[in-house]
């Protein structure tokens, strides 16, 4: 019983279990990883029909419904469509931890797929970003197959002329 | 359609950060109590169920059996619906069809979530794709704060008319809904103040998560009739649910599965004019910036015209087309429910029981729900049985 | 009933561990089920996916395979529960006159999860949950209820093992076939008692498709519909206390919705083959009594008696049921499919002769909380 009031506080049951899972990445991300883990390429999948280039690349192509196999590398460079710089503190769904705030999530077409991808940029003032900016892919020297971290980040690059 | 089906019982929690003097069950309990009351029914009455919410959010596996005790589905068909986000609508639809199929006369659809219960945002991040895109989605937020970037680039939008559609909800809320969360008072300066939680998007750009429940019971036509005077027929549904990888939609500046749904109801409802034919709007607005940048997808302006929209306060009470006289989700988000709260309150409207929030001779409103990844669901309800 | 017609199946492999994406097996599932039926993906107008997010381990777990099975081109909607739900509500969706042909998709890759945590997060985190109860514990209690009840024993049990194992020889989509006995069922390691390993179903990945069609579309694209002409659901009380686990009402009140609409009097008159979902051995003869092929208690004797054999006169999971090949919550749509492959005359090796009603049937929860049972015909 609650002293000061009489009243029964109600309680509350904790539960954080640990859920881990092993994601199988399949046939297409593992090709994905690889070409970025041993060779700092990122490749994306060319649809046979309507020849749209998708990056991650994937089996199906959306808009054809058929079977893609015709894997092609895309450009490390591409465009900024959106960002966000989050500043809010929140969970590292991975470790559990906290997630290292603020980090600006950019959401980039790299230059010849017709997909887009999502990755961090570096820069953390949104004065200083905007949608259309030209950037391009930092590699980590230590690669493990992992696409968050084996691109470390991305940049934005001023003198794009590519 | 092979039936009529209606809208004849809604019922709510009041919605709240944190319920806890009761379990998931018995906020169950309170709406299903609820909307058995508003259509005088009991279970008896009811033949099937269909409930909904986020699982990781509760971290209960299967919880179409174990509701039981609070939905009263004990012995009864019982069925799960969950797609994110859009859970509420397809709940909602999934009850309609249950109906509409001939199996089922009175289908009870209850929707709930305790998010208080969660790590709101860790759970949503789980929906992104784990190998290519988790990492840098912060939830719900980040990914729709990314979006309006993409439309003020492309149309000049600002952080103001994106504040005008926070002013707008938040205000319903507190003048005429009892039952909302957050209920209170705002101007553009105080959501223009508050502090950057994912740039453009700011605190009171935001939804709440709330506690919440709530029950809308479906009815084929001869019950429908006899259960209220003024049923809210359902004249037409959509879903449409594209794209796997996020950044393939927030590059868009617009809402394409919005517009998709939309035409899918539109068309089976009669809709040729939605701005003309529509009384009233509870729309599925997680963000302000998203009450800017949707409204073209839903045919209610022009490419581009969303803050035209805004600011012309059409889509005020006392406007041309009012939207969430509710409150909508920025007021309340208890995310199972949300998207069945919109179907429950646009049926109030069509019944003229929306008591304060009415608008005054509703006889058309469009429902609709988002989630991720960029999906949608449309509802068209009347208490016409159809539209000229 | 009005009309509504099975036209299309399809299964992958069931195994241990399918080195494919959630995506690449919908799509190749997806594929075959078209192909099967002879559809495009064009003819498809809506469909209904089967996905879980604590199997799949994310939030909005029918996200993943989206584009794989062309939900994203029509109306679309995610069941979470057992693929007879989904194929519920696919019928459901034709019934409504609003669309015509829905294809409905199960995938599971439980071998990315742990099965026990997450069929743990099943029960009551207030009252049941810590103390460590999952699928296998809890329906241990089952099992051990239903015995004590009605003199059933571990004999009877195994011999449904054996049978099924047996009857999976016939099946190339099985994970599990085998020729075994009673001894090696009796023998094998305990997981909890009574349950061995041999009496519990495997985990598996896997997907199956079903693609169901309204009737004028169903006899004008379709050589050999398979009709719907009954289905029900219904779900017992939650809390394992609340229950009598060796009873089955629920099962029983679900069938006799089935029954009704498909006129069946007599079911083991009226239907030639069934499949249901036996997750372990005791399940098979637990539902067959809530299906009332016999009277409670009796299915031991029943298959005792060989009446359940591939060639006896009521012939149960022919093959080789959910013992078998366990991908969870497609397991009830494989039934579904394993019913119309019989009744097409389709079903290779483990065709039962002459089959033309035909019993499917799933489970929802702990313990078969929830049954959903289905009646198809030629």
């Amino acid at each position: 019983m609650h002293e000061e009031t009489g009243e029964l506080k109600p309680l509350t049951i904790a539960y954080t279990p640990d859920m881990p899972y092993n994601y199988h990445a399949g046939f297409y991300y593992s090709r994905f990883l690889k070409e970025l883990r041993d060779h700092k390429r990122i490749v994306g999948v060319r649809c046979p029909k309507c020849r749209k280039v998708y990056v991650p690349p994937r089996m199906v192509c959306r808009d054809c419904f058929v079977t893609m196999e015709d894997f092609t590398p895309v450009s490390d460079r591409g465009t900024i469509l959106a960002f966000t710089v989050t500043n809010f503190p929140h969970t590292d769904t991975t470790t559990g931890g906290p997630k290292k705030i603020p980090y600006t999530a950019a959401f980039i077409n790299l230059d010849g797929a017709d997909s887009n991808i999502v990755h961090r940029l570096d820069e953390t003032d949104e004065k200083k970003i905007e949608a259309g900016m030209r950037v391009k892919a930092v590699f980590s020297e230590k690669r493990t197959g992992d696409y968050f971290h084996d691109i470390d980040h991305f940049t934005i690059v001023r003198d794009d002329s590519g | 359609m092979n039936r009529r089906v209606a809208v004849v019982g809604f019922g709510q929690t009041h919605h709240r950060s944190k319920n806890t003097d009761c379990n998931g069950q018995e906020l169950i309990s309170i709406a299903v109590k609820r909307a058995l009351e508003s259509a005088e029914l009991t279970m008896a009455d009811i033949d099937a169920i269909v409930v909904g919410n986020m699982d990781h959010f509760e971290s209960i596996n299967y919880v179409d059996m174990w509701s039981v005790d609070g939905s009263g589905g004990y012995m009864k068909p019982i069925m799960k619906v969950t797609t994110g986000g859009t859970t509420g609508s397809a709940i909602g639809h999934a009850g309609f069809y249950h109906a509409v199929s001939g199996l089922f006369d009175t289908v009870l659809v209850i929707g709930w979530e305790q998010n208080s219960e969660s790590d709101t945002t860790a759970a949503i991040s789980t929906c992104f794709d784990p190998i290519t895109e988790r990492e840098f989605c912060a939830g719900a937020i980040g990914p729709l704060a990314a979006q309006y970037t993409a439309y003020m680039n492309k149309y000049g939008a600002t952080e103001e008319d994106a504040a005008l559609v926070s002013v707008r909800d938040h205000n319903n809320a507190a003048l005429y809904n009892p039952y909302a969360h957050l209920r209170q008072t705002i101007t553009v300066q105080d959501v223009m103040k508050s502090a950057y939680i994912s740039y453009p998007m700011k605190l009171l750009d935001m939804c709440p998560r709330s506690d919440g429940a709530c029950a809308v019971i479906f009815a084929e036509e001869f019950k429908a009739r006899k259960i209220v005077d003024r049923p809210a027929w359902i004249l037409g549904v959509g879903d449409c649910h594209i794209l796997v990888h996020l950044a393939d939609g927030i590059g868009l500046a617009g809402l394409p599965s919005l517009e998709i749904a939309a035409g899918q109801a539109y068309k089976t409802a009669g809709i040729t004019e939605p701005f003309k034919q529509l009384d009233v709007a509870e729309l599925y607005i997680p963000a302000s910036t998203a009450g800017v940048t949707w409204m073209e997808a839903l045919g209610l302006c022009e490419e581009g015209g969303g803050p035209r929209l805004v600011r012309s306060g059409e889509t005020n009470m006392g406007g041309k087309l009012p939207i969430n006289p509710s409150g909508g989700v920025l007021a309340t988000n208890p995310i199972g429910a949300t998207g069945l709260l919109r179907i429950g309150e646009a049926a109030l409207q069509v019944m003229g029981k929306a008591e304060k929030k009415q608008v005054p001779g509703a006889k058309v409103a469009v429902a609709t729900g988002f989630g991720g990844c960029f999906w949608s669901d449309v509802t068209v309800l009347s208490s016409l049985t159809h539209l000229e | 009933m009005d009309r509504v017609a099975i036209i299309g199946v399809a299964q992958t492999k069931y195994q241990r561990y399918s080195p494919s994406s959630h995506a690449e097996l919908a799509y190749e599932v997806t594929c075959k089920a078209l192909e099967d039926a002879g559809l495009t993906i064009e003819d498809v107008d809506n469909t209904v996916t089967v996905c879980n997010d604590f199997w799949d381990g994310r939030t909005i777990s029918s996200m993943a395979i989206t584009e794989a099975t062309g939900s994203h081109r029509v109306p679309t909607t995610n069941v979470e529960g057992d693929g007879t739900y989904g194929a519920l509500m696919g019928a459901m969706r034709v019934l409504s006159g609003l669309h015509e042909v829905t294809l409905v998709v199960a995938q599971s890759k439980a071998s990315e999860g742990i099965p026990p945590v997450i069929t743990n997060a099943m029960f009551d985190p207030i009252y049941e949950r810590m103390l460590g109860l999952d699928a296998i514990n809890s329906s241990a209690l089952q099992m051990r209820r239903y015995m004590s009840k009605y003199g059933v024993t571990e004999e009877q049990c195994a011999r449904v093992s054996v049978k099924n194992h047996k009857n999976a020889r016939n099946n190339p989509y099985a994970h599990l076939p085998l020729d075994i006995t009673v001894a090696d069922v009796l023998k094998s390691r305990v997981l909890a008692d009574p349950i061995k390993l041999l009496d519990a179903s495997p985990i598996s990945d896997g997907a199956c498709a079903v693609i169901m069609a309204e009737e004028s579309v169903a006899r004008k694209r379709c050589q050999k519909p398979v009709w719907i002409k009954g289905v029900g659901h219904c779900a017992d009380a939650y809390h394992l206390g609340d229950r009598d686990l060796a009873e089955v009402d629920a099962l029983a009140a679900a069938a006799q919705r089935a029954y009704r609409m498909a006129g069946i009097n007599d079911p083991t008159k009226d239907i030639d083959v069934a499949e249901v979902y036996d997750a372990f051995s005791y399940m098979e003869l637990m539902w067959i009594e809530g299906l009332g092929f016999c009277r409670r208690g009796e299915a031991g004797a029943m298959v005792d008696r060989g009446l359940t054999e591939m060639n006896g006169p009521m012939p149960v999971n022919p093959s080789g049921g959910v013992l078998s090949a366990h991908a969870v919550q497609v397991a009830g749509l494989a039934r579904i499919a394993e019913a119309v492959l019989q009744l097409r005359g389709d079903a290779g090796a483990r065709q039962v002769e002459g089959a033309r009603v035909a019993l499917a049937h799933g489970i929802e929860g702990a313990c078969g909380q929830g049954h959903c049972v289905y009646i198809l015909e030629r």
